[in-house]
């Protein structure tokens, strides 16, 4: 039998290098960041976040070996059971989780804290996957075919709201990449994108200047709009679209003011100027922007930095450990972090291009986007870049839940990806 | 065609991977805001502050020296006490005031370290440190506090404090910083700069709440602090403490200088007080008891006080005289035809003998022709062209203007020149009658101590001053200002000043200083009478000894004590013979100095009018139009007005006859 064939023969070396090689690098740079100079403790001390992280990549390969072992099958067939009992842990989360940091989010068992939530990624990423891998269905025709995806998405989601996690319900906004890989119109995402564009260019600039800008532009896409396009209907697209982002930069104000809570609006105006509050909100994002500026070309060097030590930046292990990267081993370092993750990103988005079946394709767009997603948000804020939203950079960020999850949602897919030859394609 | 899309999707990922590699590029490589020195705020500077240089006297002998002193500091969160009462005990504080400060300090910060306790002596600090094993919390912060080797020099030395807030806003590059020590007065300001030392730098690393978390990089970056420059005086120790010990109990100056080098040999302002005093960790309240007291101890009179020079001004008058070829040394005038009085004195047929008994007329008639000697009919045009000329002529003795001594404050003095009486009289509406008590050192002159010290200097000299100074050399190298080694010529020839000296020898064998005069030691001095509107009138003597060699040139101001023979001839002569000798014949004498007692004499202003600044109104003062030559600054040195405005308006006519008479003494 094919199946019998060394599951090591198969799998993708390349990801597992680079899986190997950023939770290496994330360790050492936990154990950078929690480093007291004065009372020195082993990396490998259980007492502290880096002798922890050491035993969550202990039991990460572990898991990775079951799940390397478990029938490729079981993951498509049990998608909706997997789902159900990740939906059934978020309800239980709310009645019998524990308060940590504000949010309810958290199931202790003994001596170990799980976070349902980021669970949930793996089960809607499955649960999509499997419904998308009906041949029938087709995002580009029915908009009824929506209805079940939207619904996947949305239970957890209002879910995790309840439990008060905002950053990981807006990581599902990354299933936006999946849903235009298999067929969603290209207008939406990139409405998505030119209205948040607009929002923030519209709180840097004057309105009035926005809208000349809009209505400058809107004539010459029209001047150079082919005759035959202008005549069937690409006049007046333009002017509706051009009248459109016109009403948005508007009704930003309107938005900013009386839709968004005072704390998020905080953190969007935050971000384009951290002097406007630098004790509270601002804090964060001056601290990091001084952690990863001060380390210059080559950095402080390992166990050098003084930013991240000493509590300046806080939550340094966690969602702000690239800040650690950054200030000890400078921009080499930083440009090496983000080589990694476009090469992880990319190599997964080749490897679910060339799956037969379709589930399997759907599933490594899901854990492509949701790699994404961290990187860009989690990056992104320590740089000053994006609002600060408390996401984790997967495989270096400290954490039990978050390292599983993501060891759990990439090896699934390599494990499918492995199997790959023995599969028939079915979409 | 789906497919296709994959492309779009890789293509976004690599923007934005592209994106934020420029971001970091930016961040981390252009962008220069954010490298260490500038944004770090858990890497903290620590300033180490030397050492101030030492100061010695002319024998090497040590005047000002640096004490370490511990500043004990706590730390409330490590705070661990068991036996509060015993440490209380050892440390001699109250319960009450331990529990005071401790809630302080816990009230700035429980994590960072605030003082306890200021300026424990090395002995409090031995005893303390001991017990201090018992209790946790603490710490011992060291710095060091100004010591003096003997409790005098207070004003001349100056003091150092904390600097105040004008200070800290004034200065032109931000080198202080709140709470550090600066000079404020005397040599410990002029010399600042040498004195204060070049300070280091720590770095250390703290964390988000201040809390000290070891060197940064192991020290690399850190500097040592150096020692300030030492600096060398040409004051005698022994000398000065003498002259102190003279001058207690009065109110006046010593200033003795060594003619050949115009270094400071002592230098006295009485009343003074122990500046030890204010370099200690009482300074807030010693210094508002000073500030406080009306005799004025924080004055540094020799060189800020301002009198009339009375009759010792006479020496000038002659040497120009005989300079500008007026009067010969046989020149004689009598007592004939003159407005001022005189006392009975043998004819002053020469013009030693003038000098010798001080004639006011002899040196009105002097006066008279150096205004005159220009042969311009108009008499008012005549005064006018002679007055400027004999003022630059007394303006090369220093009368008038800045020495430019080592010592902050020095007050200019006055010499009145042609315009000054135009602003009085009006351009050509003045002459020679007007201006007359110019001849005798009264009127609209003001001299300082300091000036007729280097006057005294001048004729030791026969004819050139060196610039007096404090300080003749600084650091190890022993450095001294180029302006110092700079000879001042006064234009006066040599051969003129012999028939002066002569005078002067004369003056303290036999004439007004001859009571006071010294065995065996050749002085030649003259005594003056500075007359004055509070109490009776100011003794000044400036003198120069030995006569053929001089060591020394001194002038002696006492206040409110009559005649210049009377109390700074006596004085000056003891201290010649004790720098000379090293020891004094005139033990009566010695006696009978120093137990004079004037105090009781000095008037002191009642009350002060309230709103005005003590400068200001020495401002007015001077610029004080007056057509009486005897009004301006008849005052007390440094005292404001009397509030009575009543001896303001007292007629001229009235003090005119009895100055006339008192003065030529």
């Amino acid at each position: 039998m094919a199946e019998s064939k060394p599951i090591t023969k198969n799998v993708d070396w390349m990801v597992v290098l680079i899986y190997i090689a950023c939770l290496m690098i994330g360790w050492l740079n936990i154990y950078a960041a929690v480093y007291n100079p004065e009372t020195q403790t082993s990396m490998f001390d259980l007492s502290n976040n880096a002798g922890k992280q050491l035993m969550w990549i202990g039991t990460a390969a572990l898991l990775i070996i079951c799940i390397l072992v478990i029938d490729y099958k079981f993951y498509e067939t049990f998608s909706f059971v997997i789902y159900a009992v990740v939906i059934f842990l978020l309800v239980v989360v709310l009645f019998a989780g524990s308060n940590i940091n504000g949010s309810r989010s958290w199931i202790k068992l003994g001596g170990i804290s799980l976070q349902p939530a980021e669970f949930s990624k793996l089960a809607v990423s499955l649960a999509i996957s499997k419904y998308l891998s009906d041949p029938a269905i087709s995002l580009n025709r029915k908009l009824k075919d929506y209805y079940p995806i939207m619904g996947i998405l949305a239970l957890p989601a209002f879910l995790i709201l309840l439990s008060n996690e905002t950053g990981s319900m807006l990581v599902f906004a990354s299933f936006a990449i999946v849903l235009y890989r298999e067929g969603m119109p290209g207008f939406i995402p990139a409405i998505g994108i030119i209205g948040a564009a607009l929002l923030i260019i519209t709180l840097l600039f004057v309105k009035w200047y926005i809208a000349g800008a809009i209505i400058v532009i809107a004539g010459l896409v029209i001047w150079l709009m082919p005759v035959m396009t202008r005549r069937r209907g690409g006049l007046w697209a333009t002017i509706i679209v051009a009248f459109a982002m016109i009403g948005i930069v508007f009704g930003v104000d309107f938005f900013m003011n009386n839709v968004l809570q005072k704390h998020q609006r905080g953190r969007i105006m935050v971000l384009l100027d951290p002097d406007s509050d630098p004790r509270g909100i601002g804090w964060n994002v001056i601290q990091s922007k001084i952690a990863i500026g001060s380390g210059g070309i080559t950095g402080k060097g390992f166990l050098q930095g003084t930013q991240t030590k000493f509590d300046f930046v806080p939550e340094q292990s966690t969602d702000f450990i690239f800040c650690t990267v950054g200030e000890e081993h400078g921009f080499l370092g930083t440009a090496v972090v983000v080589f990694l993750f476009i090469a992880l990103i990319s190599r997964l988005v080749v490897l679910a291009e060339r799956q037969r079946s379709r589930f399997a394709r759907v599933y490594g767009y899901c854990v492509a986007g949701i790699i994404f997603f961290h990187f860009l948000v989690n990056v992104g804020m320590t740089i000053g870049l994006m609002p600060v939203i408390g996401i984790p950079l997967p495989f270096f960020s400290y954490g039990g839940s978050s390292l599983w999850s993501f060891s759990v949602l990439l090896f699934i897919f390599l494990k499918i990806d492995a199997q790959r030859p023995f599969t028939l394609s079915r979409g | 065609m789906l497919e296709s899309r994959r492309f779009v999707i890789i293509g976004f990922i690599a923007l934005v991977g592209v994106i934020y590699l420029l971001r970091l590029f930016y961040l981390q490589v252009l962008d220069e805001s954010y490298s260490i020195e500038s944004s770090s705020n858990s890497i903290k500077r620590v300033t180490e502050i030397p050492f101030r240089g030492q100061i010695y006297d002319r024998y090497g002998k040590l005047i000002v020296y640096n004490t370490p002193v511990y500043d004990l500091l706590v730390t409330p969160y490590k705070v661990r006490m068991d036996d509060t009462l015993r440490f209380c005990q050892v440390l001699g504080i109250q319960r009450r005031d331990f529990d005071s400060l401790m809630s302080a300090a816990s009230a700035y910060s429980r994590v960072k370290p605030s003082l306890f306790l200021r300026q424990l002596s090395k002995e409090d600090f031995a005893s303390i440190q001991d017990i201090m094993v018992d209790y946790s919390g603490f710490e011992f912060a060291k710095s060091s506090l100004r010591t003096y080797t003997a409790p005098t020099l207070a004003n001349t030395l100056g003091y150092v404090s904390e600097i105040t807030k004008g200070q800290l806003d004034k200065q032109e590059e931000p080198y202080y910083r709140q709470g550090d020590y600066i000079g404020q007065s005397g040599v410990e300001r002029i010399y600042e700069n040498e004195l204060r030392g070049k300070r280091g730098t720590k770095f250390v690393m703290q964390n988000v709440a201040g809390v000290y978390k070891g060197p940064w990089k192991n020290g690399e970056l850190d500097t040592m602090a150096v020692a300030g420059e030492n600096l060398y005086t040409g004051l005698d120790l022994e000398v000065q403490q003498y002259a102190d010990s003279l001058m207690l109990n009065k109110v006046g100056s010593v200033v003795a200088i060594e003619p050949k080098t115009g270094q400071i040999i002592s230098m006295v302002s009485a009343p003074t007080y122990d500046p030890n005093s204010l370099a200690s960790r009482y300074f807030s309240k010693n210094f508002a008891a000073l500030a406080r007291n009306p005799y004025k101890p924080l004055f540094n009179r020799p060189v800020m006080a301002s009198y009339r020079p009375g009759s010792t001004f006479k020496l000038i008058q002659a040497l120009i005289g005989l300079q500008e070829g007026v009067i010969t040394p046989g020149s004689g005038f009598t007592h004939a035809n003159c407005p001022v009085g005189c006392h009975n004195h043998p004819a002053t047929s020469t013009v030693a003998l003038g000098v010798t008994h001080s004639c006011n007329p002899y040196f009105y008639n002097v006066f008279r022709r150096l205004i005159y000697k220009n042969n311009i009919k108009n008499t008012f045009k005549a005064s006018a062209v002679g007055l400027d000329a004999w003022h630059d002529d007394i303006a090369k003795f220093g009368i008038g203007q800045r020495l430019g001594i080592d010592l902050p404050s020095e007050y200019k003095g006055n010499l009145p020149d042609k315009k000054y009486y135009d602003r009085f009289y009006g351009e050509y509406r003045w002459k020679f009658s007007n201006i007359y008590s110019l001849s005798i050192g009264e009127g609209e002159l003001l001299i300082t101590p300091l000036k007729m010290a280097n006057v005294a200097a001048i004729i030791a000299n026969r004819g050139y001053f060196y610039t007096p100074h404090v300080i003749h050399g600084v650091g190890d190298k022993k450095s001294v200002k180029p302006e110092f080694l700079e000879k001042h010529e006064t234009g006066v020839e040599p051969h003129n000043f012999e028939p002066v000296i002569e005078g002067m020898i004369g003056a303290v064998e036999a004439g007004t200083a001859r009571r006071s005069r010294v065995e065996g030691i050749s002085i030649a001095g003259k005594t003056g009478t500075s007359q004055n509107k509070r109490g009776d009138d100011h003794s000044i003597f400036i003198a120069f000894a030995p006569v053929d060699d001089p060591k020394i040139a001194i002038a002696v101001f006492v206040e409110n004590a009559g005649a210049g023979g009377s109390a700074a001839a006596p004085i000056a002569n003891l201290i010649i013979e004790k720098y000379l000798s090293r020891k004094v014949t005139n033990k009566a004498l010695e006696e009978r100095m120093m137990k004079l007692d004037l105090m009781s004499k000095v008037v002191l202003p009642t009350t002060k009018k309230p709103g005005e600044t003590e400068t200001k109104k020495k401002a007015e003062e001077v610029k004080k139009p007056t057509g009486d030559p005897n009004d301006p600054a008849n005052r007390l040195p440094g005292a404001p007005h009397p509030a009575n405005p009543a001896a303001m308006r007292k007629p001229v006519t009235a003090i005119l006859p009895k100055q006339s008479q008192q003065k030529a003494l």
